[in-house]
């Protein structure tokens, strides 16, 4: 008897806890399943309660906002920022860090200090003056502001990538400095090469925090052809082009979400491994 | 030294300079043309005497703090809790709770614009189990509690956070603590949760300070209203700053923001002694 009542509860148990694992699943997956969906819709399709999925898909939103939106400047910008942001924010971040971790020069251990307590300030605090030197540099409306910062290395990265060089064995080092390699040499053949699993999760982080920027971009940007996607959504569902319709608005979202749903899958070990070695987040 | 330079550049001419700068400004009127005029105190004095829109927006984020924090922090332990049994398809559960912190942005903050519409996807749900739920984005009050609710959408980090902290608990505690005859709860209450402490303080520390920094969907969902019920303090000083351009008085709004952050982490790093449990090898 008892034992029966025991697998009972059990089995209830189970089937509990499936039951909140894939009901929750599907509710944080359905407003995605919702977005898809509008985007392919047409406007009538939206107002007809019977229907759930738009069949056939309505391709015409995507190639209406191409054609009719200056998305595709929208989405070039966001690439150049955030390939540039990527790749050389990604690799001065490395030498800067390997200068922390490796090399001892007075104030060292200050100017680290230093790096750690710019992670506290958030760049709100200090916007007002930043833009007004962007304006004597004469860079409002351009690219340059989000690009500029970024190429001296990121804190967060620099911090990540300095704790990382420093669990690599200073022997291996030494064996390559008497093999007659300089420093920039053991940079790049002996702690780059170890390190690619922290560089993998410094650019992922780096590819999110540029492509989903907003604050500044939303700021220094204006011209409809010079904003970067985030932006040119704004402008999309303000009304500016006369139009206030869900499907190309969804559509345009889609443009935006994708690629980051993209790099996500490919490198999702990154992301994961990115917040839980560093506790910061993206 | 050479290799750490690029990054002092970029720091003396975009954080060192700029802050020293805003402290100068905050206490000027400047209109981002002209010279600016120095004007003491003033700022600060009109701040806390004579804007209601910027206490208004400090009790607003105090508000959302106070039930955005405690409310993700339970929710996204919950679902690590969930996500660390063993199952099948563990994967696709993980990232369908993960990837909405990822994409959070402006696309997905329209989304949810659809989604909160008086007939939309969240009041159908509602009506299942037969709430008629509210308008929420023109109601003054329930449009804060609808961006508490989408921030809920963004559990994933948190959770990624809390799920570490769960695979690095030892698993002899546990067999110890059932030795000693103690159920499920009161493992999770005396194992999981005092070894989980520093993960927890992590999350409140980030979830804190990145309460103070909500902005996108303040702008985007609500644009701060109806009747400044979502006025968030950065949607302030983005408005006096950048569609006023009272650059003075915002840099002075910048200030107090920091000062903010800045007490509330003190404070609880200052707490955190009494109840958070280091192990020497817990990760971090």
């Amino acid at each position: 008897m008892r034992s029966t009542s025991v697998r009972v509860l059990r089995a209830l148990t189970r089937a509990l806890f499936y039951l909140l694992l894939i009901g929750g699943s599907i509710m944080y997956a359905i407003p995605f399943i919702y977005m898809v969906r509008w985007s392919f819709m047409t406007t009538s399709q939206v107002y007809d309660p019977d229907l759930f999925w738009p069949f056939p898909p309505a391709w015409e939103n995507y190639t209406y906002v191409w054609q009719h939106h200056p998305v595709p400047w929208w989405l070039f910008n966001s690439f150049i920022v955030t390939f540039i942001g990527v790749t050389v924010g990604t690799f001065v971040s490395c030498v800067v860090a390997y200068g922390f971790a490796r090399l001892e020069f007075p104030g060292n251990r200050v100017i680290f200090m230093v790096l750690l307590s710019t992670m506290m300030l958030p760049l709100h605090v200090t916007i007002i003056p930043v833009v007004i030197i962007f304006r004597d540099l004469g860079w409002l409306d351009t690219l340059w502001p989000l690009i500029v910062p970024g190429l001296g290395g990121g804190a967060f990265y620099i911090f990540i990538l300095r704790q990382f060089f420093m669990t690599i064995p200073i022997e291996l080092d030494e064996a390559a400095r008497t093999d007659g390699a300089s420093r920039l040499g053991i940079l790049f053949r002996v702690i780059l090469p170890l390190s690619r699993p922290a560089i993998a999760t410094v650019a992922a982080l780096a590819f999110i925090g540029n492509w989903n920027d907003f604050f500044l971009p939303l700021i220094v940007l204006n011209s409809p052809d010079r904003i970067t996607l985030p932006v040119g959504l704004r402008y999309f569902a303000a009304g500016q082009y006369m139009e206030q319709q869900h499907t190309l608005q969804m559509a345009v979202a889609m443009i935006s979400v994708m690629p980051i749903i993209v790099v996500f899958f490919f490198a999702q070990r990154q992301f994961v491994r990115g917040i839980t070695l560093t506790g910061i987040k993206g | 030294m050479l290799f750490v330079t690029p990054w002092l550049i970029t720091f003396l001419w975009f954080t060192l300079g700029p802050f020293i700068a805003s402290i100068f400004l905050s206490f000027t009127n400047y209109r981002f043309i002209g010279l600016p005029e120095w004007v003491g105190l003033n700022n600060y004095v009109r701040l806390f005497t004579d804007d209601a829109k910027f206490i208004r927006s400090v009790i607003n984020t105090l508000y959302y703090t106070a039930v955005h924090v405690p409310g993700i922090m339970i929710m996204a332990f919950f679902v690590a809790i969930l996500l660390n049994q063993k199952v099948k398809g563990q994967p696709i559960y993980r990232t369908a709770f993960y990837l909405p912190s990822v994409t959070a942005g402006v696309a997905t903050a329209y989304l949810w614009i659809l989604l909160l519409q008086p007939n939309g996807l969240v009041n159908q749900f509602l009506g299942l189990v037969g709430i008629d739920g509210p308008n929420w984005l023109t109601s003054s009050t329930w449009a804060m509690p609808a961006l508490i609710l989408m921030s809920f959408w963004g559990l994933g980090t948190t959770m990624i956070i809390y799920l570490a902290a769960l695979q690095g608990i030892p698993q002899h505690l546990y067999e110890a603590a059932s030795v000693d005859g103690a159920g499920v709860i009161r493992k999770m209450w005396h194992v999981t949760v005092p070894m989980m402490t520093p993960a927890i303080f992590l999350t409140a520390v980030l979830q804190i300070i990145g309460s103070w920094q909500v902005f996108t969907q303040a702008l985007i969902v609500t644009n701060g209203g109806p009747r400044d019920s979502t006025l968030f303090i950065l949607l302030h000083l983005y408005r006096t700053g950048f569609e006023y351009f009272q650059m003075g008085y915002a840099s002075a709004i910048a200030w107090v923001l920091f000062v903010i952050i800045l007490v509330f982490t003190i404070l609880q790093f200052g707490v955190a002694r009494r109840w958070v449990y280091y192990e020497g090898s817990t990760e971090r």
